[in-house]
């Protein structure tokens, strides 16, 4: 085969990255060219570089996923933000950047709940736009409840809406409201959450169950590479910018008197048990029941082995 | 010295508590008074004579009271239930406008005005520092939720049962004993109007308790690490069967207490007051036995969701978790820092947008193809210029000029059918506009004439004598310039005062006296001009 040729094929597979709805499984010639890029290395180093042309970065190429591409800010095909979602008004605009942002943070969060199903390539993830909205709103209480007991004051400044937590904005909004035909109104939470995984389905990244009517969506083995390889280490890394999170050593944070006064820090990356959770919820995690607890300590010991 | 500063600031953060407190719950009721004040404004309807804000406590009544584990009532059922209320305060007006006002005051309650639905109030409060700032609290009273079917139904929030039961800031518990005493000393003493009001008190106490075991138990399907299963929710769960159980008693005990009273009572009034009564009581119960009923499913609920969550499967791989390492700190920062973090996720985690391009071929095509006829929208409105409306004038700026002309007689005056006959000279529509002028100087404005500085002014005089005029009929008034002053210094022309404010009034009473001797000018027997068009005829 030809140089050209290679290049052709090699540019075929990107281009079959870019048809998010594409995949191996349906197509032959995009599943013979996924199993020449696994089995040669020199047409997987050809693909990387015409992807990186047109500033991409491959994530995977795997059977079930096909080719997952990662377009950098600059490139052509990178998404901005305000194409996403143009109009809002003006008033609640930084509000509506950071809802529609904890939207797609949150169907990620509720189709992986344990980083363990992030990990696990066969797991398949469900999603309802119900559940996701239900999700923030509960994690929303229980900062409620955190605030309501360290006794802060969380009503915003009239002068510095911005300085307003996120919990809060998102509590504030309500979570559905009716348009005046009766349809689910964009700017609730609800509606924003149903942009995004309707986005997310145009995506690709999640599917609908043949003849469902209950608007579950399952997640696509693309959707999990995603998140995990990338999505989630960029807002991760994010945090850890701002120093909200610190990176806490292997041996984990979980001690008896951790427990009891450790104040928010959350585990690392690399710590895979769920103690960040249990430590996310500091202050209910005194009350936790003891089933849970005992598995916690299990899990990191069995780790940390 | 700094003991006693700090003693004081201490108190005055209590007491900055209190207040906050008390502002916010006076908040509350103010989107009910505004409706009040508002209703004048209504365009629909003459609404002075609603009670608005008695309509709006019915309407968070029907829909507590409809408020259910996972339902409630719709938008339209709440205002067919709200209808016959606002029918019973203004039974004159027809049944429309009821619907109208219901549908408005339950609109204003969902505040469907704003986006947020949010009601706002401004609040001031003392700092850590001791210095007073303002702050934003803002609520809501009725939201709109979805069913399990994805119907939107309403719910009532905490502040809107807070207001409605005006129990603000105080234990559950307590009020419902204190709710009980009061209920069964009422019955004794056989005051049932209160007795409704105390056992509809009680049975908002069941709704709230069923409202936070749901929430409870929502959370735990999610996650059970977020509920505190160990003492919380047992004591919750605790505090709700006593409170069953107690209610259960009193409310059978009451029950029986009242249908006596039902079926003695031989006041048709009171009779139907009780009847209500045991409604509401029977109703109670079966809430109590739903209530119930969730409670004993609670740990059982617990336990399975704890074996879904916990015991499912082993860690492989090192990854993030997505929501007690992102999603959890993110809610907990400041919206400017949030955007950052969701920004990057947003980014990353969409994946490749490809843009549809035109092909030149299909753009060659497009523009080659001859546009469609469109036969059944019909021809395109070509876009009319319109100007502004004017009044035409009757008489052009040239009539105008030709009459200016005419009139321009000087102090000797003339007689008008000589006008009359000159302009017709001129233009056949000339003497219509010179007669009209004529009589319009009969009556001059001579203050307004002396305000704008003319030095003259066009006035007619009738002496009498008839017209004799083809068109028209009447005196033939005698039409002059008269030289306009006001101060006596120059004595052209003496105007008497009632001429001035009796113009046209009656002409016995107006006088005007040329101060030169002009035998044509003296009208010894000034009468009331008068001008009649004939319209050709003789």
């Amino acid at each position: 085969m030809s140089v050209t040729d290679d290049a052709t094929d090699a540019a075929r597979l990107v281009g079959y990255g870019l048809r998010p709805r594409q995949l191996p499984a349906r197509d032959l010639d995009y599943a013979e060219l996924v199993i020449r890029y696994v089995e040669d290395e020199d047409f997987a180093g050809l693909v990387k570089a015409v992807a990186e042309g047109f500033e991409m970065r491959v994530l995977a190429v795997t059977k079930p996923t096909g080719i997952v591409l990662a377009p950098r800010e600059e490139s052509v095909f990178a998404l901005k933000f305000d194409e996403y979602a143009k109009r809002s008004a003006m008033t609640g605009r930084s509000a509506d950047k950071v809802i529609h942002g904890l939207a797609h943070l949150a169907i990620a969060a509720l189709a992986f709940p344990r980083p363990d199903d992030l990990a696990n390539d066969t797991y398949v993830g469900v999603v309802t736009v119900e559940d996701v909205d239900a999700v923030i709103r509960e994690a929303c209480r229980v900062l409620e409840e955190r605030a309501k007991e360290a006794e802060e004051n969380n009503d915003p400044l009239d002068t510095a809406p911005d300085l307003e937590r996120a919990w809060r904005a998102y509590a504030r909004r309500p979570s559905a409201t009716a348009t005046k035909d009766n349809r689910l109104a964009s700017n609730s939470t609800r509606g924003m959450v149903t942009k995004a995984v309707r986005f997310l389905v145009e995506q690709g990244f999640l599917m609908q169950r043949a003849k469902d009517t209950t608007g579950t969506y399952l997640t696509a083995p693309k959707y999990q590479v995603q998140v995990r390889e990338l999505a989630a280490t960029a807002a991760f890394r994010e945090l850890l910018d701002m120093e909200v999170i610190s990176i806490t050593p292997p041996s984990g944070t979980l001690h008896p008197s951790a427990l009891q006064h450790e104040p928010r820090t959350s585990t690392a990356a690399q710590d895979p048990t769920d103690i960040s959770d249990t430590d996310g919820f500091s202050d209910s995690s005194v009350a936790q029941p003891r089933t849970a607890l005992t598995f916690d300590t299990g899990l990191l010991l069995e780790e940390t082995d | 010295m700094s003991e006693a500063g700090g003693e004081d600031a201490q108190t005055r953060g209590t007491l900055d508590d209190a207040m906050s407190r008390r502002l916010k719950a006076f908040a509350c009721t103010a989107p009910l008074h505004d409706l009040d004040a508002r209703k004048t404004r209504l365009d629909f309807a003459d609404a002075g004579i609603y009670q608005m804000a008695e309509i709006g406590l019915k309407i968070i009544d029907e829909v507590t009271i409809a408020m259910d584990f996972d339902g409630g009532s719709g938008y339209e059922h709440v205002v067919t239930r709200a209808t016959p209320f606002v029918a019973a305060q203004a039974p004159d007006r027809i049944g429309e406008e009821h619907t109208l006002v219901a549908r408005w005051v339950l609109d204003n309650l969902i505040n469907v005005g704003l986006q947020n639905r949010e009601f706002t109030s401004t609040y001031g409060t003392f700092n850590a520092r001791g210095l007073y700032e303002k702050r934003v609290w803002s609520f809501r009273l009725l939201e709109q939720a979805f069913n399990a079917d994805g119907d939107i139904y309403l719910r009532a929030t905490d502040e809107a049962i807070n207001v409605l039961v005006g129990a603000l800031d105080t234990d559950v518990e307590s009020a419902q004993e204190a709710a009980e005493t009061k209920l069964s000393n009422l019955i004794s003493r056989g005051r049932l109007t209160d007795a409704r009001l105390a056992a509809e008190q009680a049975r908002w106490r069941t709704v709230q308790y069923a409202e936070q075991l749901r929430r409870k138990l929502d959370a735990t399907r999610r996650d059970v690490r977020t509920v505190d299963w160990l003492h919380e929710v047992p004591d919750l769960i605790e505090a709700a069967l006593t409170h069953i159980e107690g209610r259960y008693r009193a409310e059978h005990a009451i029950l029986a207490n009242i249908t006596a009273t039902r079926d003695d009572a031989s006041d048709p009034a009171r009779k139907r007051q009780a009847a209500e009564l045991v409604d509401i009581v029977k109703e109670c119960l079966r809430r109590h036995v739903t209530l119930q009923t969730r409670l004993q499913e609670a740990y059982a609920s617990f336990r399975a969701e704890q074996d879904r969550q916990q015991f499912s499967g082993e860690v492989r791989k090192a990854t993030v978790d997505l929501f007690g390492q992102l999603l959890e700190p993110v809610l907990g920062l400041p919206l400017q820092d949030a955007a950052r973090v969701t920004g990057a996720f947003f980014a990353a985690g969409t994946g490749v947008q490809s843009r549809s391009a035109t092909r030149v071929m299909d753009l060659a095509y497009l523009l080659l193809t001859p546009t469609a006829e469109r036969d059944d929208l019909g021809e395109a409105l070509p876009d009319i210029e319109l100007m502004p409306v004017s009044v035409p004038d009757v008489f052009d700026e040239f009539m105008w000029e030709q009459a200016d002309e005419l009139l321009s007689v000087d102090t000797i005056p003339r007689r008008l059918s000589g006008l009359l006959a000159q302009a017709r000279s001129l233009d056949p529509e000339l003497p219509h506009l010179i007669a009209l002028r004529a009589l319009h100087a009969y009556g001059p404005d001579l203050t307004t004439a002396a305000r704008q500085g003319d030095n003259r002014v066009l006035v007619s005089v009738g002496d009498g004598t008839p017209l004799t005029d083809p068109e028209f009929g009447g005196t033939d008034l005698l039409v002059a310039y008269a030289p306009v002053s006001l101060t006596a210094a120059e004595p052209a022309f003496e105007i008497d005062e009632s001429a001035r404010v009796h113009a046209g009034k009656a002409g016995a009473e107006r006088s005007l006296t040329r101060v030169e001797d002009d035998a044509t000018a003296r009208t010894g027997d000034v009468s009331e001009p008068h001008l009649s068009l004939r319209g050709g005829q003789p």
